[in-house]
């Protein structure tokens, strides 16, 4: 039975990680842009949501009404101001420039808010649980998943039904094409920012709920996010879920055979299916 | 005769140190049907490329209805007016038939032309409206391409080697649809490598010999020997 709960435990872990990798997945897709500084911008966005809920004194939950469009409106600034700078037929000045983001916001974070772990409270959600047969299941983990899922399916929507979905899908293919069908894809690529800082917004929230964080974790939930997106393929939302969920089993999984094993047996479940599917199971994109 | 609506004035173009176009003067005016021809590498695709904005210029070497647009955006550029049919029709690929011509309207310019109008010139483009547009021959291919610059209600379009690698029952298509595409008053500006052909739709014919003008006068009155120096140089 410990095996079979694991099994669920990890598949509803999954639903928090595929929250980490679906901005990493997005932002990747629409404008080859691997942003290092993503688990800090986790980070924040649980700073963010404990500044709301300290200061208007709500749930973290109805802290995402001000902490997701205020990560968009710094997404797209983020992007308009300096990322779209570093864009081009080099990949290394992207890299270096949200390498140095990710030091900037982790040094801001510990000015503001020193390095002591923090947490959100969100009441008896953190305790509620519901009983499936003979198992256990946390009510934050399930409503984490549902959100998952609910998020993906929103992206999903947006890329394959929506006038903007398909300006990120043409800027994707073809930049210089999509700017004579008059997209700016300086623009196109703020938005796409936006979209994934709000998502960054649920997970950071989420995160900052489930767990104790400090300005020092963003890189670890960077890993994750990576590791997610590259298990499910590279540009497939539903595959990072999918993604999410294998590295999230792995891990509960190892924690049962042995607790010290939770992040190994994660990591090793990534470089074994990086050495048999290189572009991953669901890849869109090769890489 | 009126004042052109396009017109090049002493266009050069680089790629880095390497110089693609000298000193180019051109112009278009309303409603005509303007013909490039050259040799491969005279830099006809070069000009178009620089026209929509996709290589950055002088600002004033470029004025579109009396605006200087060197430097502007492909964006701001296909806003104003000017469409592109791109060499190799380069459709976006995960894109369906249909959101590859939608993507064109983007541009929301008021016009007669729709996904309706444009079914209506391609039907087979209707039939599959769905489908990836990268399972589409090469000439349907050509048809997107077509259409899609055509969503966006252009006042000039341009079209880079329109019928290269196509087969010639579907250039005869083509070309045979060209009257009712340029019909409306609206201007184009064709590069074509068969002369003939391009000879047979325009008013006028430039003629690009390794970066440079070598080569203006009506289609058709310039004979074969005018042709033939222009286009190879030779006396």
């Amino acid at each position: 039975m410990d095996f079979v709960n694991a099994l669920v435990q990890g598949t509803l872990l999954g639903g928090l990680y595929a929250l980490f990798a679906a901005g990493l997945s997005l932002i990747f897709g629409v404008m080859r842009l691997v942003n290092i500084a993503h688990g800090d911008l986790i980070v924040l966005a649980a700073y963010l949501g404990l500044t709301t809920t300290v200061a208007l004194g709500v749930h973290p939950l109805v802290a995402l009404i001000v902490v997701v469009p205020a990560m968009a409106g710094i997404g797209y600034v983020l992007q308009r101001a300096v990322l779209n700078h570093t864009l081009g037929d080099d990949i290394l000045p992207p890299l270096l420039v949200t390498f140095g983001l990710s030091v900037i916001i982790q040094n801001a974070l510990l000015e503001g808010y020193s390095a002591d772990p923090q947490k959100m409270d969100a009441g008896a959600l953190e305790t509620a649980s519901v009983a499936l047969g003979p198992l256990s299941l946390g009510v934050l983990p399930l409503l984490t998943f549902a959100i998952a899922v609910a998020v993906i399916a929103g992206l999903q929507w947006c890329f394959y039904r929506t006038p903007l979905g398909r300006a990120f899908r043409a800027t994707s293919d073809n930049q210089d094409i999509a700017q004579l069908m008059g997209l700016n894809k300086r623009h196109v690529f703020g938005l796409a920012m936006a979209l994934a800082l709000a998502v960054t917004a649920v997970a950071g929230i989420l995160l900052g709920i489930r767990t104790s964080f400090d300005p020092s974790v963003g890189g670890g939930r960077l890993i994750f996010g990576f590791e997610a997106v590259i298990i499910g393929g590279l540009g497939n939302l539903w595959g990072t879920l999918v993604g999410g969920v294998i590295l999230g089993v792995a891990q509960t999984v190892g924690a049962t055979i042995n607790p010290g094993w939770q992040l190994l047996a994660g990591h090793i479940a990534f470089l074994v299916i990086l050495a048999v599917r290189p572009n991953g199971l669901f890849p869109r994109i090769s890489a | 005769m009126p004042d052109p609506i396009l017109k090049l004035n002493g266009l050069d173009a680089f790629y880095g140190d390497f110089q693609a176009l000298y000193g180019v003067e051109l112009s278009v005016h309303e409603g005509e049907v303007l013909a490039i021809i050259g040799a491969n590498g005279a830099g006809k695709t070069t000009m178009l490329r620089s026209i929509s904005g996709l290589i950055a210029n002088d600002a004033a070497q470029i004025s579109y209805r009396g605006q200087q647009i060197g430097n502007a955006r492909p964006d701001v550029v296909a806003q104003m007016g000017l469409a592109m049919v791109p060499e190799g029709r380069q459709l976006f690929p995960s894109l369906s038939v249909e959101e590859n011509l939608m993507i064109g309207g983007r541009v929301n310019r008021k016009g007669p032309w729709n996904l309706r109008r444009v079914y209506d010139l391609f039907p087979i483009l209707e039939e599959r409206r769905a489908q990836a547009s990268t399972s589409l021959s090469g000439g349907q291919q050509q048809m997107v391409a077509i259409g899609r610059a055509l969503m966006s209600n252009p006042d000039l379009i341009m079209f880079d080697e329109i019928s290269l690698g196509l087969a010639p029952v579907i250039i005869r298509d083509i070309y045979k649809a060209l009257p009712g595409i340029v019909g409306g008053g609206m201007s184009a500006v064709i590069v074509e490598q068969d002369i003939t052909k391009a000879l047979a739709v325009s008013s006028r014919v430039y003629c690009l010999q390794e970066g440079r003008v070598s080569l203006e006068g009506r289609s058709d009155t310039v004979s074969r020997d005018e042709i033939a120096r222009a286009y190879f140089g030779v006396e």
